[in-house]
């Protein structure tokens, strides 16, 4: 799966969302974040699995603590969309709206 | 019928006993020999006569596979509950206590997970007010 793929997602935006929040987030405590914080009931395997893409995809990383194993925010693939599309700063942005890129 | 025993396996009865005691701040109800280990309970220092928390052994072969996949994936054994987790997490930080998540506001429930130095995971959680 490639980048683009692995945002698609909405479940998988809100895990990237979460872990911006908060970083070194066990599974479970991602869980429960989706369920109170964004109405998301995956089951645990389910986001563990969301979380397996995110990773192979590089936009997270884990590790070890203790005994648990946490997630870590990596924005460094990101940089190859700004990379391929880029923002000028000095654009006219009043034109531009927020719509359709939420969530 | 009522919930009057429950349990968390740790490794060392006597370093659990300590933990939950001295550290946590619940009472001993009972400690009683069994062989090589005890059959040791506490309560809630606010709840004498409530639920016991047993402090069971942690020698059964199933518990070590058990526990390392509930602690990998940073999932708490029990949870207890408490009037502000804010000032439990200060309390216990003070103490030496390590949180593995600090204190989390999850809209009605504030809540934070620490280890009990005894291979387990604990949670604390707080109800908020509903407006």
């Amino acid at each position: 799966m490639d980048i683009y793929r692995a945002i698609a997602d909405p479940t998988r935006r809100a895990i990237l969302d979460e872990l911006v929040d908060r970083s070194g987030q066990s599974l479970f405590e991602l869980c429960g974040r989706l369920t109170m914080k964004h109405g998301i009931n995956s089951s645990r395997q389910a986001i563990s699995q969301h979380l397996g893409v995110l990773e192979a995809v590089g936009l997270i990383r884990t590790r070890r603590e203790g005994r648990s194993k946490l997630h870590w925010f990596e924005g460094a693939p990101l940089k190859a969309i700004r990379e391929r599309w880029p923002v000028s700063t000095d654009e006219d942005t009043s034109h531009s709206t927020d719509e359709g890129i939420e969530e | 019928m009522r919930i009057h025993l429950t349990g968390v396996f740790v490794d060392d009865q006597r370093k659990a006993l300590r933990f939950y005691t001295e550290t946590l701040g619940f009472q001993v109800k009972h400690d009683i020999p069994l062989g090589e280990h005890a059959w040791i309970t506490v309560v809630s220092a606010e709840a004498p006569d409530g639920t016991e928390l047993l402090l069971e052994p942690a020698a059964h072969p199933a518990v070590g596979p058990y526990r390392a996949a509930l602690v990998e994936d940073g999932i708490p054994c029990a949870s207890f509950a408490v009037d502000d987790v804010e000032a439990e997490y200060e309390r216990l930080v003070a103490r030496g206590v390590r949180f593995v998540q600090p204190p989390t506001d999850l809209g009605t429930v504030v809540t934070a997970v620490f280890d009990d130095t005894c291979g387990n995971l604990i949670q604390i959680q707080e109800e908020k007010d509903q407006p």
